[in-house]
């Protein structure tokens, strides 16, 4: 806030300080949705999240039923992009692959935020060998490429589902871990925490009530943007070499591995599923350039 | 000096973990390990012989230090489909995906510096939105299908490059592995431009520069001379920083190219449920990012005596 605020006149005391507030918050809505990166973001996201989660009502086609008596069709009024070698259409392919993937990253999100959370807050809030141990550990698990890890993992776990998340999980919590301690470290210098440690408050109570609300945004931003398009990529992968969803159900990385031996005749069932994780990708991209614009103009 | 050291003290416990990592691998794995990895036509002798080769019913510890007893004698563990040691299995692939690696980081840099100039030199103009958009699209764009729709294009409709291999000698080498190279390169670019542009925003806004154009210094002089000079160097360490991800990206492009690398192999030991190649090129990969990541450290701190101890 960079305006110099006039002090109310001497008469009238009263509403001035609630009509400052309201300006404040007329502002900061005010923001958000001029950000055009954000806005970009959240459109993009928005309609391929609506794509999907309509998809049952945009074809009338079952993503898995074979049709030998149209194969490797060219897209038509019937087929919207054609079909693929077992006559599957392929933009009901692509709604439920895109249902699919975009489930297992969301859900796959979830425990390493909490995890990670909870361990980063523990190491900066402690300090000391705690941290110590907590980072080392966080510097062996970040010294292995990801998708080396992950794919070893699910292999040794066997393909599927499950084995996504144990193995997104095993290795996806120390990115949260270092942004909190990080956050945490600079947040416990403050007095409010002083305040409730001379206050008699436990060390749980000051981390989940005190520090963890300050602090959470940033995590927040990550899981929802960078994260989420990790594990896209990393589910599309592992699924593109059959260690992830198992067919016959749908998903983008098994559709491009189906189309890539009829690459040269029919480009389609490579390219768009591909194009597919690219438009997500930049939706949640977009997004997380816009959030963390935000959340530094807030902080500003 | 004294940097350097309290690095290397640093980096024992970090390779031990990574050691730790990967044996424990075995016992992720559902059920008797040698069963499961043999498959059910598995007969009881080679049951017998891949327990006794792990020490699989041995105490924990004991299996551990076995396994570092082998390591330390660089015995990596024997491949169960090729039947020879993987030690040497890695070895000779290694020089392929080492070339791919550094075509790609060249390729990168080459790409992204003009790119990252372009950007720097407008802030918030035209072309800076454009060259942002770059690593927004790239982020997300699986490797592997890009190789694909290059591969098809390129190679298969114009015949510019070969489909698969990595060609002979180092002109065969270079044009062979132009297209993988390129891959793993556009994958790595966003990161690149990213850092390189806000670092040369940085070095922009220095007063040096001020002086250097008050003194009249023309414009592709003073990038050059000026700009990129100070910028590279935090772009190469985003490089090092960045070389499992490097590396990461190498897998899937070596199977999609048909090179045969490290990447390729340990691609294949899953398809061939070959258990101790993949365990041994998780470890090798592990310890060479490790490596290269205390060079790259060691190499900031002596370009730019600013950061030592942080």
């Amino acid at each position: 806030m960079s305006t110099i605020s006039i002090p109310p006149a001497a008469g009238s005391p009263g509403p001035a300080p609630q009509a400052a507030a309201g300006d404040r918050a007329r502002t900061r809505r005010g923001r958000w949705y001029r950000q055009p990166t954000l806005m970009a973001g959240l459109v993009i996201t928005g309609l391929i999240l609506f794509l999907v989660i309509a998809a049952p009502l945009l074809t009338s086609y079952n993503p898995d039923t074979p049709n030998f008596t149209a194969t490797l069709q060219s897209p038509s009024a019937h087929h919207l992009l054609g079909t693929d070698q077992l006559g599957r259409d392929t933009w009901s392919r692509l709604l439920y692959g895109g249902r699919t993937d975009l489930r297992i990253a969301f859900i796959a999100v979830l425990l390493p935020f909490v995890l990670g959370t909870i361990v980063g807050s523990v190491a900066g809030y402690f300090g000391g060998w705690v941290d110590i141990v907590i980072m080392r550990l966080v510097d062996i698990v970040v010294a292995f490429p990801f998708f080396v890890l992950v794919i070893a993992l699910v292999f040794v776990l066997g393909p599927g589902e499950r084995s996504i998340y144990i193995a997104i999980s095993l290795i996806g919590w120390v990115s949260y871990a270092r942004i909190i301690r990080g956050q945490i470290l600079v947040a416990k210098r403050q007095e409010y925490v002083a305040a409730a440690q001379a206050g008699g408050l436990s060390h749980v109570r000051i981390m989940a009530r005190h520090l963890l609300p300050n602090v959470i945004s940033q995590a927040i931003v990550y899981a929802l943007s960078v994260d989420i398009e990790q594990d896209i990529l990393a589910i599309v992968t592992l699924s593109y070499l059959g260690l992830g969803i198992q067919p016959p159900a749908p998903d983008w990385g098994t559709m491009i591995s189906d189309g890539q031996n009829f690459l040269t005749t029919h480009w389609q069932l490579t390219t768009i599923p591909g194009l597919a994780v690219v438009v997500t990708g930049l939706g949640l991209s977009l997004l997380a350039d816009g959030l963390a614009d935000l959340l530094r103009l807030g902080q500003s | 000096m004294a940097f350097v050291i309290h690095r290397l003290v640093l980096l024992v416990p970090t390779v031990l973990g990574v050691t730790i990592i990967t044996f424990f691998m075995i016992h992720l794995i559902p059920g008797d390990p040698a069963r499961t990895i043999l498959g059910i036509h598995a007969t009881p002798r080679a049951i017998a012989i891949l327990h006794a080769q792990w020490g699989l019913n041995r105490p924990l510890v004991d299996q551990y230090w076995l396994y570092m007893d082998r390591l330390v004698h660089g015995n990596l563990g024997q491949s169960l489909y090729y039947g020879t040691g993987v030690a040497g299995l890695i070895t000779s692939r290694l020089p392929v995906t080492l070339w791919l690696i550094i075509y790609a980081a060249i390729l990168a840099v080459v790409i992204s510096v003009p790119l990252a100039i372009l950007a720097a030199s407008r802030k918030d103009g035209i072309r800076d939105h454009a060259v942002r958009l770059i690593p927004l699209l790239g982020l997300g764009m699986p490797a592997f299908w890009l190789g694909l729709i290059l591969q098809s294009e390129l190679s298969v409709r114009y015949r510019l490059f070969p489909v698969t291999g990595y060609g002979t000698g180092f002109a065969g080498h270079l044009h062979s592995m132009f297209l993988p190279s390129l891959t793993v390169a556009i994958a790595l670019c966003p990161v690149i431009i990213r850092s390189l542009r806000a670092s040369m925003l940085d070095v922009l806004g220095a007063e040096f520069i001020t002086t250097a154009r008050a003194k009249g210094v023309p414009a592709t002089r003073l990038y050059i001379r000026h700009v990129l000079r100070n910028a590279i160097i935090p772009a190469v360490t985003v490089l090092g920083i960045n070389i499992g991800f490097l590396i990461g990206g190498t897998l899937i492009v070596e199977q999609v190219f048909g090179l045969p690398g490290v990447g390729s192999l340990l691609i294949q030991s899953i398809f061939a449920r070959d258990f101790p190649v993949v365990q041994a090129v998780a470890l090798v990969f592990g310890i060479m990012v490790v490596l290269v990541n205390l060079l790259t450290d060691v190499a900031y701190a002596t370009l730019d005596p600013r950061v030592r101890f942080d």
